[in-house]
Parts: C-alpha cells; structure tokens; sequence
C-alpha cells in the first residue's frame, strides 16, 4: 500500500452572499464544496469530474491552500494546511503547484518566459542558487518540450498549447510533489491537447509526480487518471478506479453523464442509449433537501428527499456510490474504437 | 455530386437539391502587421433536410466561412477578395444590402457560440425574440408576444409565459442557448448555421440541446451547417463532413466513410488523436508542431511541415481537392494511397 501524500477530511467551502452595501448582510452561503473526503496516494493520478459549478475549481483552490475552508481539513503528509503559516507554508507551498486553465490570462503579458519560469526560485530562493537560476529554466523549457533559446520572448510569441507549456514548466521548478492540474487541456484544440496529456504522462513518469486532475471532459481524465471523484453540486457522489467509474458506474449521475459524452464514431450513434437529464443543476445557494440529484434523478424516491445519501460501499458494487438505489447498469456505449 | 435542385421532389414543398452554395471563396484580414489569407478557396454546399459539419480547429477558417454566408464579416479588417455565396442559385455577394437581410431569418439564420453575448443584455428574452415579428411580419405588439411565447415553448423552455419577460442573465447557459435557438428559428429559416452551439455548455446539457437541434431540423426540413470542433459531436448527427485546415477544405466526404477510412493525413491525425478508452496508458498519437501563421502560410500543401506521409512534391504543389470515389473529395496528392491501405 502507497502512502497517502494528501487527505480530505469533510472539506466544506461555503462563500457567502450579501446583499447591501454600507449595511452588509449575509443572506445565504454558496456551497461550493460541501463535505468532500478523498485521498491522493504518492504516484497516482486522481481524477476530478464534474459540471459547470460542481465545486471542482474551488476544490482545487482550497488544496493550494488559496482559500481557507469553511470546515475539514487538507492534511499534506498529516499536517492540517490551513493551520500552516510563515516558514512552514512557504515550504509547503513548494510542494504542491498549480497548473491552471487558461494559458492566455495566466501568464504575465509583461514577463518575459525566463522571468516567468523563474519567478518562483525569487520566491523560494534556496530551490537554486542565484547564478544557477537561468541554467535551470533552460532545462525546464527543454523538459516540456520548448526551445530553450526562447528564453527571452514574451507569452503573446507563442500559441496556446505552447503557453500551457510553459505553465507546466512554471509548476515543475520547484520540483513538487503533487500537481493540481484545474482543466490543463479544455482551452486547447484537439491535436495540442494529445500533445500536452503527453507531456502530463512523460512528467509524471520521470519524477514520481501526484496529480489532482480537474477536467469536465471524461475521455481527457480516463486516459490519464488511476482513480475517478466524481461531483455533483459540491458533494462527490461516486469515487473509484478508472475502470470501477467508467465500466460499473452505479450513480444514476455518473451513468447519465457518461451516457451524454458524444462518442467519436458514428456506427454507434444508433445504439446508443443516452439517459436524458431533464432540467438544469439547481442552485448551490440552495441546493434540494437529501440526495443532491434527486430533482433530476429518474430513480428518486421519498426518501432521497429525507436522507442525505452517504458515500460508502453499496451491496453489488466494488466502490464507494452515494446513491440510496446505486446499482450496475449496462448503459454505457463501447468507448472502444471501432 | 452534380444533381439539379428538382423543386419539391421530397413532397415538402421545398426545393430539394442544393439550397446554399459555397464556390471558392476567399477572404483575408488586412491588419497592421499583414495581411492573413483566413480562407483560401472553400466550396461546399448544404441541401434541404441535410446536417453538414464544418469541421476544424481554431484558425483553420470555419466561422469566418459562416460570417462571409451570414454578411456579418467585419470589413475592414476581413474582405471577400473570390468566389461565391449562392443561395438557391443566387449569388448573395452581389446582393444590395436591402436584398441580404431579407435573406437573413427567413433565408439563413445563425446561432452563435457564446449565448450571452450574442443576446442583448438591456432587452428581455421575449422582447428580442418578438421584434423580429413586428418588424418582419408587421405583427402587433399581442401577435408578436403571442407567437414568441409559442416558439420559446417549442425550444422547451419550462414556463415559458414567465420567462418570456426575463433578460438574458436571468437564463442559464442550456437555457439562453434554448433562448437563442428560438430566436434564429423564429422566421422559419431554410438554412441553419449553428457555430459551435454547445461548446461552451456541459455535456449533459449539451445532449438536450443537439437533440432539440436535430428534432427541429426534421420537422422543419432545415439544412444544417454545424461548425465545431468536436469529433463526438460531428459524429452524433452530421450527415456530411467537411474538414478545414488553414482556411481550405482538406477532405470531405459521408460522416461513416470518414470515420471508418479518412482521406488525408490531417483528418486520419485528429482522429488519432482522441483518446480511446481502449488504449489507456499508452501514448496518444498527436499531430506533431502547429497550425501555419495564415500571413505565411508554407508553400504547396498548407498541413506538408506537420505530415507523416509528406513527399517532396508535398512541398511544391497545392494539393487540389479532387473527387475520390462517390460522394468524396481529399485534398491530398496521396489521398488514393491512404484510402486503400489497411
């Protein structure tokens, strides 16, 4: 058994809404991520799927300790990070890096790529010695496969996919141990994002890296994931191996979100048997009363209206569901190529 | 590939045959640093009751195609320098302006991309949608939200009474995109140009929507141009695929043959570079570099720098788009070869 390198305990993150503006009120709380536990072993892989507002990307911000959370904790190697400040957050820091989604905002248009990859040896100086620092970012350009004589040019010279390049560079200086990847490939085309999973690959390989990886696209995080959360308005409700989610899914939402995922081969666009959702996500402000889905759920009873459902084990299923009827069901199309 | 538009031979009372015709044209973007050949001599039509993908990836040409059909380029910096738009025959870039837009709602109607900014955020939903009664159909200011009422209804949206009097922000994502739909349709349009209808919405929500798409379109006979650049999609509901690739059409051809037997080397790539669920663990196979800089885009075929199979005539000569069999066309000079081999 791998150790566990982070833990989740009951996360809770709600944001709260006001109404005024001398005179503040609080009038509700979103809840963006209401009680999530999971753990992310040394090595591996785990993949976070969800919709629109599921809680994925404050998921994400929370494990970067950029938001305190509203109760639970992130234990990093058993210590409490939100608990962590001065020295020891800064060394922790170093640790966990961030890849983020769009390759255009989060890149200084000001800095030149040199500066940019090597913003975080200013930061954390004792990773590389000053005279050692440009040397440095010239293997790390090479690593992710761009030309170290670029090293002056500024973000707006280089395409997209070529920019997350150099956002995964940025996260590698520091040699971390786990990466947060929050949607690395949904801005890129589809022949760049092959590229950049890659690369993702070939990294991981080379220095023994944990990824988080955030995605909505399904086929993205199955390729590259050991494990699978998957959210649903900021709870998860279904969490297993690749094969345990994507083959016995028995969460009526993950068996109706993989049925949606349009399949690239037309032979099967008849033979398909898509489960419709009805209606859209409802509001986190005020999300429906026991089972999350239930307004959407074509199997919901009284009592998903009553009973929160839990995310444990169910009779017939290998891997933890939070579904009061989760069962096996044979609906998910061959993804297999033809 | 030639048949002639045989008026109502379907019982529909619509011509069948070929309702709106690309035929070589080609736009650039005059800017500051040069001028980017965006389209470079694309043909392609759309008949009655048929769903055509536009198939590409970003820069490759495919929206601006659209906006040349639609009259909504913006000029300058984008200009028509060749070729033709014909709409039931008619070529619709010699058209007055006054002549255009009668096309535009009951000729050809475009949906957009991103609903929340295509809608105008100061008007309500119903009031957008009714406007074009009034001022199209010269109805009252009842018949026009009446019959508004009626079309959000038909786009599905719950209560659509209630809704009729929300603004935009008021609609989520599915729902503006529902919104929109019912604004483009409301004239009863012949063609419909759909830009990327679902790119910006989740998938379970993207599911409603294409199915939505594709019912309207049976009862209405519509054509389609669907432009996107997701191979699942295409694959859920386009009749006939075109791919583009630096602003030219690479291959097109019958959405099962292009699947099963790609005719050019940069469609056989995107395939290929998808990740199957069968192939797990291994690498992906990906289209090595970039798309060209359409200010200077490599002599001979545009995809030549980044092709497995290039050959040095690769390098001299533009691969023309010539037919390969029925109902098929590649713009590869090895496109014979990469059909017939295993």
């Amino acid at each position: 058994m791998t150790e566990n390198i982070i833990e989740v305990r009951d996360l809770v993150k709600h944001y709260p809404v006001t109404r005024g503006v001398v005179f503040k009120k609080t009038i509700g709380h979103v809840k963006a991520v209401d009680g999530v536990s999971f753990d992310l072993k040394a090595g591996e892989t785990l993949g976070v799927v969800g919709e629109s507002g599921c809680g994925k990307s404050t998921l994400a911000r929370v494990l970067m300790n950029l938001e305190k959370p509203t109760a639970g904790q992130v234990l990093y190697k058993g210590q409490d990070i939100s608990k962590l400040s001065g020295g020891a957050l800064r060394r922790l820091r170093r640790q966990i890096q961030l890849v983020m989604q769009d390759p255009y905002t989060s890149l200084n248009p000001r800095m030149t790529v040199g500066d940019l990859i090597g913003e975080p040896f200013e930061i954390h100086p004792e990773a590389a010695p000053r005279g050692s620092r440009r040397g440095k970012v010239k293997e790390l350009l090479d690593l992710v496969g761009l030309n170290p004589e670029h090293i002056n040019r500024y973000p707006h010279q280089f395409s997209g996919g070529q920019r997350q390049r150099i956002g995964i560079a940025r996260a590698l200086a520091l040699r971390p141990e786990v990466i947060v990847c929050d949607e690395p490939v949904s801005a890129l085309d589809v022949s760049i994002q092959a590229q950049v999973m890659n690369l993702l690959e070939k990294l991981q390989a080379e220095f023994g890296l944990s990824y988080v990886f955030i995605a909505h696209d399904l086929s993205v995080v199955r390729h590259l994931s050991d494990r699978v959360a998957v959210m649903y308005l900021g709870k998860m409700v279904e969490v297993g191996t690749e094969d345990e989610i994507y083959e016995r899914p028995t969460h009526p939402y993950t068996q109706a979100l993989l049925s949606a995922v349009p399949v690239p081969d037309p032979t099967l666009r008849d033979n398909k048997a898509i489960i419709r959702l009805t209606g859209d996500v409802p509001s986190p402000v005020s999300p429906p009363s026991g089972c999350r889905f239930r307004t959407r759920c074509w199997k919901a009873q009284e009592v998903c209206a009553q009973e929160v459902p839990l995310l444990q084990i169910r009779r017939g299923s290998d891997h933890p569901s939070a579904c009061h009827f989760a069962e096996r069901r044979e609906i998910v199309p061959t993804h297999e190529a033809a | 590939m030639s048949e002639q538009s045989v008026p109502g031979a379907d019982g529909s009372g619509r011509p069948a045959g070929r309702l709106l015709e690309v035929d070589d044209l080609r736009v650039e973007f005059r800017t500051r640093d040069g001028v980017a050949k965006v389209i470079n001599g694309v043909t392609y039509h759309v008949n009655a009751g048929e769903t055509l993908a536009v198939l590409g990836e970003s820069g490759s040409g495919k929206s601006v195609t659209a906006q040349t059909i639609m009259g909504i380029l913006d000029t300058p910096p984008g200009f028509v320098t060749g070729g033709q738009v014909r709409f039931h025959g008619k070529d619709m870039l010699k058209m007055s302006a006054e002549q255009r837009r009668r096309i535009r709602g009951e000729g050809i109607a475009m949906i957009f991309q991103d609903s929340l900014s295509a809608l105008n955020p100061v008007f309500t939903v119903g009031f957008q949608i009714a406007e074009q009664f009034r001022i199209r159909r010269g109805m009252s200011r009842a018949d026009a939200k009446k019959r508004s009422i009626e079309m959000l209804d038909q786009v599905k949206i719950p209560n659509a009474k209630g809704r009729y009097s929300n603004y935009p922000h008021q609609f989520s994502g599915g729902m503006r995109q529902r919104a929109m739909i019912a604004m483009s349709l409301a004239l009863d349009p012949e063609v419909l140009i759909a830009d990327e209808p679902t790119t910006a919405l989740d998938v379970t929500v993207q599911a409603q929507i294409m199915d939505l798409l594709g019912e309207l379109q049976r009862e209405r006979r519509m054509g389609m141009i669907l432009i996107t650049h997701d191979l699942g999609v295409v694959a859920d509901v386009a009749d006939r695929i075109a791919v583009m690739y630096a602003g030219r059409i690479v291959e097109e051809a019958d959405v099962y043959e292009l699947y099963a037997k790609p005719a050019h080397p940069y469609t056989l790539g995107l395939l290929n570079s998808i990740p199957r669920m069968d192939e797990k663990g291994q690498e992906l196979r990906t289209i090595k570099g970039l798309p060209p800089n359409l200010m200077n885009i490599p002599p001979g075929c545009p995809f030549n720098p980044r092709c497995p199979m290039a050959q040095p005539v690769c390098r001299e000569k533009v691969p023309p788009l010539l037919q390969i069999g029925s109902g098929r066309a590649s713009a590869c000079h090895f496109a014979e070869e990469l059909v017939s081999r295993d």
